[in-house]
């Protein structure tokens, strides 16, 4: 057997002792290596196999290099850290607690790509997370390097879309934009951008220390290293935990009083999938596995549901939130969700007309890939495993008889 | 050189004239929005789709040069894109 998984993100002084500061920090991890060349750091994070923890699971190398290659020691490194996902809270408490760590990635990724600018992006009601960076950032205020600013971003899920961001950041409007340009090529002040999650840019800090072979100890399957994830169930307060990657999903389950009892699971986040509990028991949270099967490890929600939570009451709240979130800019998203939000409404509260479930299925169809986002794919492949996991229910609310949560009115 | 329809979603207001002058490649969903078949417009159909493109009160649609290359990163290279950061 291997020995136990030791957490590299949250090692060191324990929650309750607050935020790391700057001393703290480096006698625990030392400074950042020197640099050398630039390509070099690029290629040690690409080797490492690193995939973005925002939600899109990206390769963050891959990104890096190409932001490189656009930049002309003029781009700009944004850490976002705006975590609008409500299930969420893992890079807040990355914030909170290692604020250097992250300040150290978004470091390591400026000299790497060449920026001379680093801009924080942190979601507005993230208070104790921006109070955490600033005073972070007054620690290392008379070393020399890069400007780091601290913007405060709007509330909403759609504001920390990658193109929202550069949106927000140029023109006061965290609305998705739809250009041939990528934030890669034309971003923040028409320079070349990367926009990377907080966790992202942590991780590549100990990457950029203890180099990618390290990185790579850790895991149980073919996706290597470890993520955090934010647990939460009916009973108790979401947790954040970090695993190794390959962790099976009934191993967290155990770990978490969220979870007893548990007979579905909503895996990633709102951009995700409900499943089953027993299907996915045994099932890794690898997010190569996942995709293979469908589910995505997104930003590392895994969110726990009892035989007393109706899917249909569950899936109406999860509609209403994303049909109210959309950016209102794309027509078939704005219209579509709303069509939908207000159809599994109805249905939770068993007052659907006959054909209802029917329709959502027709809408499904009309909105999905047709936004200049992905808020509109996602919210459907949610919705679209809802109506799988929960076909019982949804089948039983619309001939209006009682679901086994007993939720059902009886009209 | 291959010449393909582009929408851009977010200036649509659905005004639906582009499916009058191009039914054969643009149908109007639910909500009076265009969805446009994807993939190189046929030869035969050019001059209208020009006309699709030229009609649109908002100048949402056009008719460009197919891409030779995806994006290297970001949504439109088929990822999903960032939520709680990117």
């Amino acid at each position: 057997m291997t020995t136990p998984f030791e957490p590299r993100l949250l090692a060191g002084p324990p929650p309750a002792s607050g935020p790391e500061r700057l001393e703290e920090h480096r006698a625990r991890l030392g400074a950042l290596p020197p640099s050398t060349d630039r390509r070099d750091v690029i290629s040690v994070v690409e080797a490492s196999g690193l995939l973005g923890r925002g939600g899109a699971g990206f390769p963050v190398g891959r990104k890096w290099r190409a932001v490189a290659e656009h930049s002309a020691g003029d781009a700009v490194v944004v850490v976002n850290g705006a975590e609008g996902e409500p299930r969420s809270a893992k890079d807040r408490v990355l914030m909170e607690h290692r604020p250097h760590l992250v300040l150290d990635g978004a470091a390591a990724a400026a000299e790497a790509v060449g920026a001379p600018d680093v801009i924080l992006y942190v979601g507005t009601e993230h208070t104790a997370a921006r109070r955490v960076l600033a005073h972070a950032i007054a620690e290392r205020e008379r070393e020399s390097g890069v400007r780091v600013h601290l913007v405060a971003a709007p509330v909403g899920y759609i504001a920390g879309e990658a193109t929202a961001v550069v949106h927000y950041l140029n023109a006061g409007d965290a609305r998705p934009t739809f250009l041939d340009a990528r934030p890669h090529e034309r971003g923040v002040a028409g320079r070349p951008t990367l926009v990377q999650n907080v966790e992202s840019l942590a991780q590549a800090a100990l990457i950029t220390r203890f180099g990618d072979e390290w990185y790579r100890e850790v895991g149980r399957g073919a996706t290597r290293g470890s993520a955090l994830i934010t647990v939460s169930g009916a009973n108790g307060r979401p947790t954040v935990r970090e695993i190794e990657y390959g962790t099976p999903v009934g191993e967290v389950a155990r770990l978490s009083t969220a979870a007893s009892s548990a007979s579905a699971v909503l895996l990633g986040g709102y951009f995700g999938a409900w499943t089953s509990f027993d299907d996915v028991r045994d099932e890794p949270l690898d997010p190569v596995r996942m995709r293979e099967r469908e589910l995505g490890f997104g930003c590392g929600v895994v969110s726990f549901s009892g035989p007393d939570t109706c899917g249909v009451a569950a899936t109406a709240e999860i509609m209403t939130y994303m049909a109210g979130a959309t950016a209102a800019q794309c027509g078939p998203c704005v219209y579509g969700l709303a069509d939908i939000a207000q159809a599994v409404r109805r249905l939770a509260d068993g007052t659907a007309p006959d054909r209802d479930l029917e329709r959502i299925g027709g809408w499904a169809a009309q909105v999905d890939g047709r936004g200049a986002c992905h808020h509109p794919d996602g919210a459907i492949a949610l919705l679209r495993s809802a109506l799988r996991v929960f076909a019982d229910d949804f089948a039983r609310h619309q001939a209006r008889r009682r679901c086994p949560a007993g939720r059902a009115a009886v009209a | 050189m291959a010449q393909v329809l582009r929408l851009d979603p977010i200036r649509c207001d659905g005004y639906g004239v582009c499916a009058v002058h191009l039914p054969e490649r643009i149908t109007l969903d639910e909500w009076g929005y265009p969805v446009i078949e994807p993939g190189p417009v046929p030869e035969r159909l050019l001059s209208r789709a020009r006309r699709a493109a030229d009609a649109c009160p908002v100048l949402a649609l056009s008719l460009r040069q197919a891409a030779v290359a995806p994006a290297t990163t970001g949504s439109r290279a088929g990822i999903r894109p960032a939520r709680t950061g990117a």
